[in-house]
């Protein structure tokens, strides 16, 4: 569940768009539909986005995501018992425009059987050096009401800030750069209610025993992140990204990725790939050796020491042209992509394997992700 | 927590001085509005998807202990 309380904090993100100001965004419309398969795990749904100008200056966007959750995971088949779960979420966005100044305020809310989240956000866009540099400041906040399925009086409260800069700038006629710098503040119940830790005990015939997690009640992050995407010469871009994340729980995270696009009539082709390597939390141990051993524990797996990689193949056909437009439409699409992850832990046990205590091969995810979207400018 | 926010603090100090600066100065822009044609490539959008940008890197924030930095953002619950 600790991914949960970032969720509504970061998407603002997709509200307000790349750190591009002076122009407000194209007027756009797109339905998705997502589909994550992997690890007895099933996760679809939609999202719509629609996005419309007001007048010369002001924009305005909406969007609507849906989860069904079907979940047989690692954690659950081990400790608990497979579950369907649905996340609704609505996000309600305005842009407005004055010079080369861009404004925008957003409001996300997010609803689980036993999870509410609840963001505001707001940043400012200035246009600078002859439209050269775009900064960008941002600072959202939000709430979080933890619940439990199997006990309605249980009640956890949490905060979340974020603070981010952003500067993109134009290098050179083919080549353009952004640099985004984000610190995260959490403060309040942060593990999951569900999840336990594992610890030796002897007195039971498997050799070891459940007892629930137990978080600090702080998290403070600092991310820094640099993309380029350059230009080529016969019409195709390339782009590099890098990452580095640290917080106040001892993860430190490199993230690396390389895209190549390629336009060919009507279909643009985009191949990825992605890494990420990331070590784990001091309070995470797959295996502690007795109860309450240590003042804060976890055996989250997304804390955990581990090793990703993504590659994502992606067409996209362009049935309506830019240059004749069709009714009101100005141009139309279709996207369809599938990126194949694979999650190497190198600290989390694969209970499920039946071996002895301490001896149980370290767990591998592979998932496939797929993704279909129409999209209508306007 | 509060060195996080007092180097955070010094990073937005520091760009916004640059950007009160630029309203003082004439920099003359290197790149030409009409040699932008390059960078004006749909190609070239840094989020030409804003829905499935958002959505992929809530998939990874489920499943990674990193968050945030990556310009655009998304969320969502995906689930153990």
């Amino acid at each position: 569940m600790n991914f949960k309380r970032t969720f509504a904090l970061l998407l603002f993100g997709l509200l307000t768009g790349p750190a591009v100001a002076g122009v407000l965004p194209e007027d756009r419309s797109d339905v998705l539909y997502h589909l994550y398969v992997g690890g007895g795990v099933e996760i679809d749904g939609p999202s719509i986005l629609v996005r419309k100008q007001l007048g010369n200056s002001v924009s305005v966007v909406g969007n609507y995501y849906v989860d069904y959750v079907s979940s047989a995971s690692i954690d659950v088949v081990t400790t608990a018992s497979p579950y369907t779960e649905e996340r609704r979420q609505y996000s309600l966005g305005i842009d407005y425009l004055r010079g080369n100044t861009t404004m925008r305020a957003n409001y996300i809310s997010s609803t689980e059987s036993d999870f509410d989240s609840t963001t505001y956000s707001f940043s400012v866009s200035q246009d600078m050096f002859g439209d050269l540099t775009t900064l960008t400041l941002g600072y959202a906040y939000g709430e979080d009401i933890v619940g439990r399925s199997d006990d309605p009086t249980f009640r956890r409260d949490n905060r979340r800030q974020q603070y981010s800069v952003g500067l993109t700038q134009i290098l050179t006629r083919n080549l353009i750069a952004a640099l985004n710098v984000e610190t995260a503040t959490d403060e309040g119940f942060l593990n999951n209610p569900y999840r336990s830790v594992r610890y030796f005990d002897p007195d039971v015939a498997s050799g070891y025993s459940f007892e629930p997690e137990l978080y600090p009640h702080t998290r403070t992050s600092n991310a820094v992140g640099l993309r380029a995407r350059y230009f080529l010469p016969y019409r195709a871009a390339v782009e590099v990204e890098y990452r580095y994340f640290i917080d106040t729980w001892d993860i430190q995270g490199n993230t690396a990725s390389l895209t190549y696009i390629h336009p060919w009539g009507p279909f643009t082709f985009t191949i990825k790939g992605r890494y990420h390597d990331q070590t784990g939390a001091h309070f995470y141990r797959d295996l502690f050796p007795r109860a309450q051993a240590t003042n804060f524990r976890g055996r989250d797996k997304e804390l955990s020491e581990l090793t990703s990689y993504t590659l994502k193949l992606k067409v996209s056909y362009q049935f309506i042209d830019v240059n004749k437009g069709w009714s009101f439409f100005k141009k139309g699409s279709i996207t369809a992509s599938i990126d194949m992850l694979s999650i190497d832990y190198h600290d989390f046990s694969d209970l499920t394997a039946g071996a002895p205590v301490g001896s149980e091969p370290l767990y591998h995810l592979d998932a496939n992700i797929f993704q279909v979207f129409v999209s209508f400018w306007y | 927590m509060r060195t996080s926010f007092r180097s955070m603090s010094r990073v937005v100090l520091l760009i916004t001085s640059v950007a009160w600066l630029s309203g003082c100065t004439n920099i003359e822009p290197w790149v030409k509005p009409y040699e932008r044609d390059h960078l004006a490539d749909p190609i070239m959008a840094l989020d030409s998807d804003p829905v499935s940008t958002a959505y992929m890197q809530h998939v990874y924030e489920a499943r990674e202990g990193a968050r945030g930095g990556e310009g655009a953002a998304g969320g969502g619950c995906g689930c153990n």
